[in-house]
């Protein structure tokens, strides 16, 4: 009896850490709804217990039912009959089972029929349902969306549209053109105000992710003659009101059960979300921020996978008369992929908790006027959650693509074979550093995290946590790591040249990462007594050091004026 | 129309993970090394029981173990998936019971909740493997009984319709009700515990779990009904001492060895009375039965 949340005691030590008792007594308001709700906690104890007992539920049907379906959804895929997407048969089962456990509206209020859980076990069941089946992750995954209903839209819309999602109707973000992708800014698709205030859309959207589902958030240009982002508004489009047929679906790599859609909007009838011509500036912002921390789930759950495939195989598979695993070559790899998966979900946690900090004081403050300092502390964690996140996603997906292709390396030339789940993680893993903002354009946002110093901040926060004496000798190392980064910072900062700065700041970014993520695993190796992360911390140090050395060197030996050589003729 | 459903069920060691220490010096079996679960077949009788609920609403679907009291946990499971409660049947008294006891003592507890309109359980359980329970409540209770149900394909004007599963193919039955319905492993599989039954049933409990419990729990448990898993002993469903426990069951064990099986044979052959008396001959030549 497989199960995803129990065979893995990593997500039960994130779960409760120190930060937690803080999250859930202000997302439960002291615990006050207890009156109200029999499925309210009545401490933190009683909720904490309830969050276990929900992964438990994840796990078991994660490790039962949708890795089983996997292989057969990868194969099958979706089709379009008539304008309307039909899931492989295996999405169908998984999605029932999903709304039977009641998984569906994790994070939404009670009030709307959801369990009102933190962000973090909302976020810890997307990495166990991404390690069963990557594609499906994106399906289940996007009620998501709901948060931004939950936050933009009016209360009779959250009434209508959350509870539906809670109940298990599907949700997708309709943002992308054929001449919008990293830039949005260009969006066409029409919004026209009728006189009874409901809106009609009109136009194209491509690459839309579970683009047949029941209640979509659609980005739609509301002001004729605008040409920017200023123009654009955020509706509410519900499949029951017709007017969006599905044209095609992409023939993708990977995620081949996730159907990806090109939809055609004629006069559908929509409804304003939020107020005119916030759509992309604050809407799809804050959208966008939530799907990056999933796609960051996402990547760990992958990496997760690639790694047991390996090692399990490693095990296996024998040559010149011993296991493959007890060959350098191969335990190193099986050593770094561990490290860097342990690493990634480290930072994706603590992602989560800042997340979960900043998202509960912005809705306790819709209730009642914060103290000073709440506010202090809600601006403190924004700022934190805005310098991980892009971290998390970009760095996260990296190493879960860097992961599946040793997977496969592990694997030889069964590797390449169809015959093996390493293939299919590997076209699964590629899109992960692509959507939801590529690698690149989440560098473009954690960049200035490192100008203003919000990395370092965190790095001087981290530094100050007392450590056993066995892991002094490690802290150390990191400190030296952050001297070595803050004079590469210095190095660059001196020229004020932006191309430059854009193009060492894949470099910078990544020194911080390394730096940030190797100060996590120490104090996630401090706080566990069994020492399962005592491993991954000292060979992702190891690993850090070369790679800080590395990107050191290179500033340190590179002339501003040298970008030129880069450029193609 | 609303049913009201008991579905009977028992908490069974997990024989389907059977490690090297399953099985003690004695040939029986260490319980302490096989995890608890719900029988897998009565999991399935569950998931009907579930959809009859579904198709009538204001239908009650309770569960009703014999057991430990910690068989209370099946109960909750149970819950956890769609149940509205359960009975655990539990008493020193009842303990040694052979399928002729468990029957009788059953269908005493069926008796005293007395309202019902079907019984479901699963075929057989994984411990014994006998499927005889099931049909031997229906025969104490005087009511029909249709075994090897793969699905129940309608139930309207005091019948019910099932589809059973035979060695080489199906047969659709109609029954008149109340009736016992045993469900096979090849039925529909149970759906999964929901996230908000768990978390508003959790502190279920019957009355012999409750001494290890907080004050917080207790006091819950005092506060809601449905947090009350009754208990209830061989006297409180009037049974006779005799026909239960050690006392009522006839069936000794007399020894037990660790068979390897390995017969890969079978034999297929007619409905006719003249090659049945052969093979029954033969089988009491080669001493298999008798």
């Amino acid at each position: 009896m497989a199960n995803f949340y129990n065979d893995n005691p990593a997500l039960k030590h994130h779960l409760t850490h120190p930060l937690m008792e803080k999250i859930v007594e202000l997302r439960e308001r002291n615990y006050t709804e207890a009156d109200k709700f029999d499925t309210a906690p009545t401490d933190y104890a009683d909720a904490l217990d309830n969050y276990d007992r929900v992964l438990d539920i994840v796990g078991d049907i994660c490790g039962e039912t949708i890795a089983a379906n996997a292989e057969d959804v990868d194969h099958q895929g979706p089709r379009v009959v008539d304008g309307r997407v039909e899931y492989a048969d295996g999405t169908v089962k998984n999605l029932d089972v999903c709304r039977k456990a009641g998984l569906m509206g994790m994070a939404m209020p009670r009030r709307f029929g959801g369990l009102n859980f933190p962000i973090t076990p909302y976020i810890m069941a997307a990495d166990i349902v991404s390690r069963a089946d990557t594609g499906f992750e994106n399906l289940w995954g996007l009620q998501d969306c709901a948060e931004t209903i939950y936050e933009f839209a009016d209360e009779d819309q959250k009434q209508r549209f959350i509870t539906r999602v809670c109940q298990g109707e599907t949700m997708s973000m309709d943002l992308t053109e054929p001449d919008a992708g990293s830039d949005l800014q260009s969006v066409m698709l029409k919004a026209t105000e009728q006189p009874d205030g409901t809106w009609r859309l009109n136009g194209v959207k491509r690459f839309i992710t579970n683009g047949d589902s029941d209640i979509h958030l659609v980005l739609a240009r509301s002001e004729d003659g605008t040409k920017d982002g200023r123009g654009l508004s955020m509706f509410i489009y519900d499949k029951r009101d017709g007017g969006v047929t599905v044209r095609r679906i992409e023939n993708k790599m990977g995620i081949k059960g996730s159907p990806t859609c090109e939809l055609v909007f004629k006069n559908a009838k929509a409804e304003l979300c939020g107020s005119r011509r916030l759509g992309l500036i604050k809407y799809v912002m804050a959208l966008m921020n939530g799907a990056r921390l999933g796609i960051a789930a996402q990547s760990v759950g992958v990496s997760e996978l690639a790694y047991r495939e390996a090692l399990a195989y490693a095990r296996d598979r024998r040559q010149f008369g011993k296991a493959i695993i007890d060959f350098p070559a191969v335990f190193e790899m099986l050593a770094v992929m561990k490290a860097k998966l342990d690493a990634s979900r480290s930072l994706l946690y603590m992602t989560a908790r800042y997340v979960d900090i900043y998202k509960v004081y912005e809705d306790i403050a819709k209730e009642r006027t914060l103290t000073p300092e709440e506010r202090k502390e809600m601006k403190l964690y924004t700022r934190l959650a805005d310098a991980l996140t892009p971290m998390a996603k970009g760095l996260g997906s990296e190493y879960c693509n860097q992961n599946a292709y040793d997977c496969i390396q592990i694997h030889g030339g069964s590797g390449f074979m169809k015959d093996y789940a390493c293939e299919r993680i590997y076209r699964d893993a590629r899109i992960t550093s692509i959507y939801e903002g590529t690698t690149q354009l989440q560098v473009v946002a954690a960049i200035r995290h490192v100008t203003t110093g919000t990395y370092k901040q965190l790095m001087d926060l981290y530094a100050e946590t007392e450590v056993k004496e066995e892991l002094k000798s490690v802290r150390d190392a990191i400190l030296e790591m952050v001297k070595v980064y803050d004079d590469t910072v210095a190095r660059v900062n001196e020229v004020k040249d932006t191309t430059y700065l854009d193009f060492v700041a894949r470099r910078l970014v990544e020194m911080a990462g390394n730096i940030i993520m190797s100060f996590l695993l120490l104090l996630d190796a401090q706080r566990d007594e069994a020492g399962m992360f005592d491993k991954s911390l000292r060979v992702y140090v190891k690993m850090a050091q070369a790679e800080i050395a590395k990107h050191f060197d290179f500033i340190a030996n590179f002339r501003p004026e040298q970008v030129d050589l880069y450029r193609a003729e | 129309m609303s049913l009201n459903i008991i579905v009977l069920a028992k908490q069974v060691p997990d024989t389907r993970n059977v490690g090297k220490d399953a099985m003690k010096e004695d040939g029986t079996i260490n319980r302490a090394a096989l995890p608890a679960i719900f029988n897998p077949e009565d999991l399935n009788a569950l998931e009907q029981a579930l959809r009859l609920k579904e198709a009538n609403p204001g239908s009650k679907v309770t569960l009703l173990t014999m057991g430990l009291p910690r068989a209370a946990e099946i109960i909750r499971e149970a819950m956890y998936r769609g149940a509205d409660g359960g009975i655990v049947l539990t008493d020193r008294v009842l303990g040694g019971a052979d399928t002729l006891a468990t029957s009788y003592s059953l269908a005493q507890a069926v008796k005293k909740i007395g309202d019902f309109d079907i019984i479901l359980g699963g075929r057989q359980a994984i411990d014994g493997d006998t499927a005889q329970v099931g049909p031997q409540i229906a025969e104490k209770l005087g009511i029909p009984q249709v075994t090897y149900a793969e699905d129940i394909l309608d139930l309207k004007d005091g019948y019910v319709t099932v589809l059973r599963r035979l060695e080489h193919g199906v047969e659709t039955v109609k029954a008149p009700l109340p009736c016992v319905v045993t469900v096979t492993g090849s039925a529909p599989e149970c759906r999964p515990r929901n996230a908000f039954r768990v978390i508003r049933y959790k502190n279920a409990c019957a009355a012999g779990e409750l001494a290890g419990k907080s004050d917080d729990v207790k006091a819950r448990v005092a506060a809601r009904p449905d947090l009350q898993i009754p208990e209830w002993s061989a006297a409180f469903v009037e049974a006779d001492p005799t026909q239960i426990g050690m006392p009522g069951s006839p069936t000794k064990v007399k020894a037990i060895e660790n068979v390897v099986f390995t017969a890969k044979e079978s034999l297929c052959m007619d409905n006719d009375d003249e090659k049945i008396e052969n093979l029954v001959k033969e089988l009491i030549a080669n001493h298999t039965i008798g």
